[in-house]
């Protein structure tokens, strides 16, 4: 196995248990730099867990969750926030109350202590900053809208916004497209492949159209474990996939 | 684009800016012509309230923290004061007659032969003042780190801050010997020479209690108006997302519980002045719960709203429980029930949904010239 010095998250042995049931179980896997990579897998697999163990919202019970070598493992979630992971939640987790503009301004990386937010100007560079990821996302014309009344494919975008204005180097998106459209998906891989410019980028999704839109690697998840793991192609012929998860 | 966001800010400052004023007319103009000094001082009173429910528009209304225990704050602010004041009154000569002169009154009657530790200090009056603030604030900020660090939050951070408001209050009531007992501090005369039970006295007292309540109004839009006054309402919401984007959630928490504690404190202090006294039947559980629904028949979202439905409701208060006493209790569970099933936004609320869009281009228009000089603090908003 290659160093794992290389690669900007290596995430090995890792495991999680729940009151004795392994949601993931001895997990070890790879993310390069500017890399998309897909995980994918049946309901309960476990791919949720994984991020939410990489992000410090679970604990994990074992194993090393190592980002550009730092171990994340110890770090509180804010700190792994700082040290440039970004991530989104399945479901769209936005500020309903609060306007586009103010949503992407609380996540832009500047004034996160209490005073520091208190002294916090909008200044021009904000509202640059603002202007363009706004732009990005499709929402340039909703920045006075207050989120509540987006659609539910402008909430994903702006929640990918929201992670972008923060210019993690590692963006990890929880089925970025469950629940979109048709445009809006082939509108949501065109962002992706937008902002892999210098970043990785680690994606869960169910739908296999736009995982081969967008996957360099992907990895199959069952049971907590790895079932198959490598080129779109690849996995897909994996008979082992196709037996319990591509088959039906 | 930028320029409808920053005419929609500005409308928005006038209109908070033209509350103010009018609100700040009302207290200094119309009620002192209106009201008898009785009256005027009795409503002095319900402003020190006024106090807590700012307090609790940040805490519970912004950022979604509800206290059942303000009580303990406006307490310990007005206890902080009355320390003061109780030793002013009680000199050597004004206690010759006690068997040891030079302790207040209620620690003579407990046989304690010397003034405790911890009211040495308050024979100063900048050490009480600071301490009206500092004493809840660092409480607070002790209870919320506890709280908050470890994610304790929603009804069982209620439960807690009512746990101790009961706490304090038996403590308060057991210790007579240092803290007055269930009667509280007594008998207060005068501040710095300065004899506060004359009509002269409450007058200019409760002006300064109106300044300070503007004041404070003020500040607080300072903080709503503040990118960390959006992080709150943000996490109201999605405290995951706030946490995930970088923020120390329980940083801004432990923030607003402390910044509302000092505001109920101010209050307290200010009730101490006034109203000559200062009883554990302020700090309890059920004071404290009265303040939340001051807070929430007003409308937790709305800082003029709050002192209002303070206002009123104590107004309310004093008209039954003259004629009616037994009746007030039962009002008051009706009226929280009426407000949390009925209006979730209190008055405030029905002002925004039925007046408000009526009065708005008339307040707007006023606005924009009333409003303009005054601006400077929360152009930091835009
Ligand atoms: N906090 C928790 N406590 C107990 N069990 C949990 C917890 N979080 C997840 N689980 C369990 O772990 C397993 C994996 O859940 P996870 O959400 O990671 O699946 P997933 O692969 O994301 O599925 P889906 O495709 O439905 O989103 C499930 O059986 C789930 O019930
Ligand atoms: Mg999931």
């Amino acid at each position: 196995m290659a160093n794992s010095t290389d690669y900007l998250l290596a995430v090995e042995g890792l495991t999680v248990s729940f009151d004795g049931f392994k949601a993931v179980n001895d997990l070890s896997f790879y993310v390069d730099s500017n890399e998309i990579h897909v995980i994918i897998g049946p309901n309960g697999a476990g791919k949720t867990t994984v991020l939410d163990l990489i992000c410090g919202r679970t604990k994990a019970s074992g194993g090393s969750i190592k980002f550009r070598n730092k171990e994340l493992t110890a770090m509180k979630e804010h700190q792994i926030v700082k040290a440039g992971v970004g991530r989104k939640f399945q479901n769209p987790s936005i500020y309903d109350d609060l306007t586009v503009f103010e949503n992407l301004e609380i996540s832009y990386p500047r004034g996160r202590s209490v005073f520091g937010a208190l002294a916090f100007k909008r200044d021009a560079a904000v509202r640059e900053r603002v202007a363009e990821i706004a732009e990005m996302i499709f929402l340039a014309d909703h920045l006075d809208q207050r989120a509540e009344y987006l659609s539910h494919g402008q909430k994903q975008w702006l929640e990918i916004g929201m992670l972008l204005i923060q210019d993690p180097e590692l963006l990890m998106l929880d089925e970025p497209v469950a629940g979109m459209s048709v445009n809006e998906r082939k509108k949501t891989a065109e962002l992706l492949n937008k902002i892999i410019q210098n970043r990785s980028v680690l994606v869960i999704e169910h739908d296999m159209k736009f995982v081969e839109d967008i996957a360099h690697r992907v990895t199959v998840l069952h049971q907590g474990k790895i079932l198959s793991e490598g080129s779109m192609e690849r996995v897909k012929n994996d008979p082992k996939v196709v037996e319990v998860y591509l088959g039906h | 684009m930028t320029r409808t966001l920053q005419g929609r800010l500005f409308g928005r400052i006038d209109g908070d800016i033209a509350g103010i004023l009018l609100l700040a007319a009302l207290l200094v103009i119309v009620l002192p012509l209106g009201l008898d000094i009785f009256r005027l001082n009795m409503v002095g009173k319900y402003l020190t309230y006024a106090f807590v429910a700012l307090g609790l528009v940040l805490c519970w209304g912004s950022a979604g923290i509800l206290s059942l225990g303000q009580g303990i704050f406006f307490g310990i602010g007005g206890y902080c004061m009355a320390m003061f004041l109780k030793l002013e009154a009680s000199s050597p000569e004004a206690t010759k007659i006690q068997s040891t002169p030079g302790i207040p009154d209620f620690m003579d009657w407990n046989q304690l032969k010397a003034l405790p530790w911890f009211w040495e200090p308050f024979h100063s009056l900048t050490f009480a003042t600071v301490a009206v603030v500092a004493v809840p604030a660092l409480l607070a900020f002790i209870v919320g780190l506890a709280m908050f660090k470890r994610r304790v939050g929603g009804v069982y951070f209620a439960i807690i801050t009512q746990a101790f408001a009961a706490i304090l209050t038996i403590l308060i009531v057991g210790q007579q010997g240092y803290t007055g007992g269930i009667n509280g501090i007594t008998d207060l005369r005068t501040l710095k020479g300065w004899d506060i039970r004359t009509d002269e006295a409450k007058l200019v007292l409760y002006f300064v209690n109106a300044a300070l309540l503007i004041g404070c109004i003020l500040l607080c839009l300072y903080v709503r108006r503040s990118k960390l006054g959006r992080i709150l309402v943000a996490l109201r919401d999605k405290e995951d997302r706030v946490r995930f984007s970088g923020y120390d959630v329980a940083n801004f928490k432990i923030f607003v519980f402390c910044f509302a504690a000092a505001l109920s404190a101010v209050g307290g202090a200010m009730f101490t002045l006034q109203v000559g006294f200062m009883s554990p039947s302020f700090v309890g559980i059920v004071p404290s719960i009265e303040m939340v629904i001051y807070c929430a028949v007003g409308g937790r979202l709305s800082l003029l709203g709050a002192v209002y439905g303070t206002l009123l409701v104590n107004w309310a208060k004093t008209m039954l429980s003259e004629s009616f006493p037994e009746l007030w209790l039962f009002a008051m569970g009706a009226l929280f029930i009426g407000v949390v099933m009925v209006f979730p936004n209190g008055l405030a609320g029905l002002y925004q949904q039925f007046i408000a869009p009526r009065l708005g281009r008339l307040l707007l228009r006023t606005g924009t010239r009333a409003g303009a000089p005054i601006i400077p603090p929360h152009t930091a908003a835009d």
